[in-house]
């Protein structure tokens, strides 16, 4: 359960500062350099993240250039850290 | 306007109005079968004059009124003084104060720093651009679709050709002068704006109808012991205040990468002309100054160290890299058409080994031997490369104009070995492409793509690649390392352009068109 | 040509790669090292430990390493972290974790115990996931051998350096005199137990000189391996293993031979007129190994 807001990452090249907030509805926002080419890939990779955990959250991820690889670990990291102490799932 | 399908299956429009007709690209050498000869009298700008009279003028207008300029007609200007250069600025706000409009500007290109020029030609003081790049803001005016006419992109032996065959027809050239005499002698090798080779203002020099000269540096008669440009050449001097930042003319010597990836790719680049036999006594050669290229250079000079072989010659854009190889005896001469840093400004002056060109000379096509069709070696960077091997130099991966062709497709068509050489992915965006957005070289000329994580040879250098392998070196196919790529970055959406919409187009050396630059949406 | 059973691939290096750090672990196959040592442990500030435990394994798990071996240094047992590091890194699958400040067989045991669970809650094969040991007390020194043979799940010694230097009071010394103990203790007992043995780093990146003769130093006393701090290490430890060429020459003989005993059935094998024993054999195998990453495959390319 997502119960406060909660940042990951770090705007360093190569990766991303994720940052999730409570909200009543899924919503995700994208923002970097590679905006044009790379959004509908990161959007796809948070809502797969999302509905695995079951989270209702604002997702917002400024891109500075993040693998497939660390944005997952991010988003992840930044939902565990804005979960209570029952777990993102609980 | 008409959009043909040439044969790279790219659409570029027959016509460009306001520009003139052109051809598709047919392949590299196409034009060696349309047996193209001079009229029979060739037009040399002449300009005859009475004795002794006094070329140097301080007053900007009257320099302007004397050249006999003309709304619509086309300007020109060098790069030379880079990021520095203040001639630029000095004409266009004259012009612009003057009331020109519908101008034709024809620079050798555009210095990264020359976002005002988009302003100029929002305002209609220039209505068309031929350059070898697009940069900064007017890259991005230009994708925006903010300027009627597109703009047509040489790379600079196809802006020579362009020029020697009347394509580009120079009504009034503004040559910056780092130092000049009193009647128009010049040389970039000396004064605080030293900027080292002028090769690509010789040409200009050569063909336009009226040259002046823009000096801050007004040397004694005649200027000595250099040379680049004669007095024969020049209609007026214009003594100005400043013609250029030194500080951003002539930078800091370019020092090599320290970047594990940039070092790892040069290994990778340096193995393979290692492989291909090519690094012998009397060979030539041609790298960059940036990333990965000047490390290239540095393990060819321990190469060469260790197994005692002298070159012929190194080209290009010359950096301290290069020159000290010269003066370390392991080249016979550098032939320099622009010169880099600071190290290198006042070489030439020191060294008669270090050759000034023209940008004829080093990469025109079509005149009687260009230097870029006898060399061996090219080391060339990439912004993006292709499955057929076309690289990209121009657009980014939004689509807005960036970059600069330069002599990237010059030098590849003429080498022996071209070998392309870039991180395979660059803030997460993948290098190798289905199909490059803008293809400034055509795959046909590229032997080689080189990254940290492999080589990939062209398949149509199946010799190239059998020395590799032969030699242990990791090739790779194309596809496989793009696969291998795109598993850690994913797979990048292609940027929404209007193909509707040409801003600007990439012409191939021999003046057919490589393809087509769109606005972006 | 084939490989005997206790002949073990060649790792020279073992670069370390700060585990929070994206535009590094990005890279690793670029680098060149034999393997790669994930760090969670002084390359992670307190605040991002999950972080770099999330961002590592994931990278274990989804990133194509190619031939590199991948280990994970996880935090000390006497750290909060410990345990969560082993529940989250295990079930990726790197071939080891290395656990810091070994100071006795318990801290191994503990160690074991710990993945033997994780991997039989995920279905791991036991044994799977290695555990390379650091030895960076005096304590630990002393108990170097009693370490090694703590758990069939250990697979290297390491010598941790830096916090070495603070246990003993000394300074760090270009030569390297203050280890000689230390590494003589450790190669020893690594090699008494079956485990291969890694250095400790060279902490000067502009001194390669020093790099190099500390390289030299771990081949000639019996390290199977140096840790590198930064990719521009790698290639003179590397440089350093290569192997010599007449001993080479003489390894393929061995093998050669060695091979051709198996071939006809003969226990014995003789090299120029002379028997060659059980250990010599595997050296020889070893060596040739070694040789491979140098691309010499066969007898002719020393030519």
């Amino acid at each position: 359960m997502i119960i406060k807001k909660a940042q990951a990452g770090s705007l360093e090249s190569s990766d991303c500062l994720v940052t999730v907030e409570p909200a009543d509805a899924y919503s995700m926002s994208y923002s970097g350099q590679n905006e044009a080419i790379f959004k509908r890939r990161t959007e796809r990779l948070a809502l797969e993240i999302a509905t695995r955990l079951s989270v209702c959250a604002h997702i917002s991820i400024q891109d500075q250039g993040a693998l497939d690889v660390t944005l997952r670990a991010r988003i992840e990291t930044a939902l565990e850290r804005a979960a209570g102490d029952e777990g993102v799932r609980a | 306007m008409k959009m043909i399908k040439n044969s790279l299956g790219r659409l570029v429009p027959d016509e460009i109005p306001g520009v003139g007709k052109f051809e598709p690209y047919v392949s590299p050498f196409a034009y060696l079968d349309r047996k193209l000869t001079s009229p029979a009298k060739s037009a040399y700008p002449i300009h005859p004059q009475p004795p002794r009279r006094d070329k140097v003028t301080s007053d900007i207008r009257q320099a302007i009124e004397r050249s006999g300029l003309e709304d619509g007609m086309t300007i020109s200007f060098h790069h030379h003084l880079r990021g520095g250069d203040a001639v630029i600025p000095l004409i266009l706000r004259a012009l612009s104060d003057m009331g020109f409009k519908g101008l034709t500007l024809a620079p050798s290109s555009l210095p990264d720093s020359h976002d005002f020029v988009a302003d100029y030609m929002r305002s209609g003081l220039v209505t068309r651009l031929f350059s070898s790049g697009a940069r900064g803001e007017v890259g991005r005016a230009i994708s925006n679709g903010e300027i009627e006419i597109p703009v047509v992109l040489r790379s600079h032996g196809g802006r020579a050709r362009a020029i020697e065959q009347g394509d580009i027809s120079i009504d009034v050239a503004f040559l910056g002068a780092p130092a000049c005499d009193k009647w128009g002698n010049m040389t970039g090798s000396a004064g605080r704006s030293a900027c080292g080779s002028m090769g690509y203002a010789q040409l200009d020099a050569r063909h336009a109808r009226h040259v002046i000269a823009v000096t801050d540096n007004l040397m004694d008669y005649p200027l000595r012991p250099r040379i680049s440009i004669p007095q024969y050449l020049v209609d007026q001097v214009l003594l100005a205040d400043s013609i250029g930042d030194p500080a951003k003319i002539a930078t800091g010597a370019v020092k090599i990468s320290r970047n594990p990836v940039d070092l790892k790719t040069a290994r990778n680049a340096f193995d393979l002309l290692d492989a291909s036999g090519l690094m012998v006594n009397g060979c030539s050669f041609q790298v960059g100054a940036g990333g990965a290229s000047l490390a290239v250079a540095a393990y060819v000079k321990d190469y060469m160290k260790e197994n005692k072989i002298k070159g012929s010659f190194g080209l290009g854009g010359m950096s301290g890299y290069m020159v000290e190889m010269l003066e370390e005896g392991y080249f016979e001469a550098m032939l320099d058409v622009q010169s880099f840093d600071k190290s290198v400004t006042d070489s030439m002056t020191r060294n008669p080994n270090h050759i000034e060109i023209d940008a004829s000379c080093y990469a025109n096509p079509f005149n009687k031997g260009c230097v870029a069709h006898n060399l061996d070696m090219v080391i060339l960077a990439a912004l993006d490369i292709d499955t057929d091997f076309n690289v990209n130099v121009q657009t980014g991966h939004d689509g807005v104009l960036r970059g600069a062709i330069g002599g990237h497709p010059d030098t590849a068509a003429g080498a022996k070995l071209a070998v392309i050489v870039a991180p395979s992915f660059r803030g997460g965006v993948p290098t190798i492409k289905e199909r490059v957005m803008t293809v400034c070289t055509p795959g046909e000329t590229v032997d080689a793509f080189v990254t940290e994580r492999g080589i990939c040879i062209n398949p149509r250098r199946e010799d190239l690649r059998r020395r590799a392998r032969d030699a242990g070196l990791p090739v790779k196919d194309i596809r496989e390392l793009k696969a291998e790529v795109e598993a850690l970055t994913g797979v990048p959406d292609d940027p929404e352009v209007d193909e509707s919409r040409v801003v600007a187009v990439v012409e191939n050396r021999d003046g057919t068109l490589l393809d087509s630059v769109y606005k972006v949406v | 040509m084939s490989d005997t059973k206790s002949a073990r691939p060649a790792c020279r290096s073992m670069l370390y790669m700060p585990g929070n750090n994206p535009s590094m672990l990005q890279h690793v196959v670029a680098f060149g090292a034999d393997s790669v040592l994930l760090d969670l442990e002084d390359a992670v500030s307190e605040r991002e430990k999950d972080a770099a435990r999330c961002l590592v394994r994931h990278f274990v798990k989804d990133v194509d390493f190619g031939k590199i071996i991948v280990t994970v240094r996880v935090n000390g047992a006497d750290t909060p972290y410990f345990e969560r590091d082993l529940k989250e890194i295990i079930p990726s699958r790197p071939a080891a974790v290395r656990v810091p400040k070994c100071h006795s067989p318990e801290d191994v045991t503990l160690a074991d115990r710990l993945i033997s669970e994780i991997e039989r809650a995920n279905d791991i094969p036991l044994g799977s996931v290695k555990i390379h040991a650091m030895i960076e007390t005096a304590h630990g020194i002393e108990h170097a051998y009693d370490i090694a043979v703590s758990s069939p799940r250990l697979e290297a010694l390491t010598l941790g350096g830096q916090d070495l230097t603070a246990d003993l009071g000394v300074q760090k010394t270009r030569g390297g005199v203050e280890f000689l103990y230390a590494r003589g203790r450790i190669v020893m007992a690594a090699k008494a137990a079956g485990l291969a043995a890694f250095d400790t780093v060279w902490t000067d990146l502009n001194d390669m000189e020093g790099l190099k003769n500390e390289a030299t130093l771990a081949v000639q006393i019996g390290f199977t391996g140096k840790a590198a701090i930064h990719p521009s290490q790698v290639d003179i430890i590397h440089e350093a293993y290569r192997p010599d060429r007449k001993e080479l020459r003489r390894a393929f003989r061995i093998v050669y031979a060695a091979e051709a005993a198996e071939r006809e059935g003969k226990g014995v094998i003789a090299v120029d007129g002379r028997m060659v024993d059980g250990p010599i054999v595997t050296r020889a195998f070893n060596l040739i190994n070694l040789a491979r990453l140098y691309g010499i495959e066969k007898e002719d390319d020393l030519a």
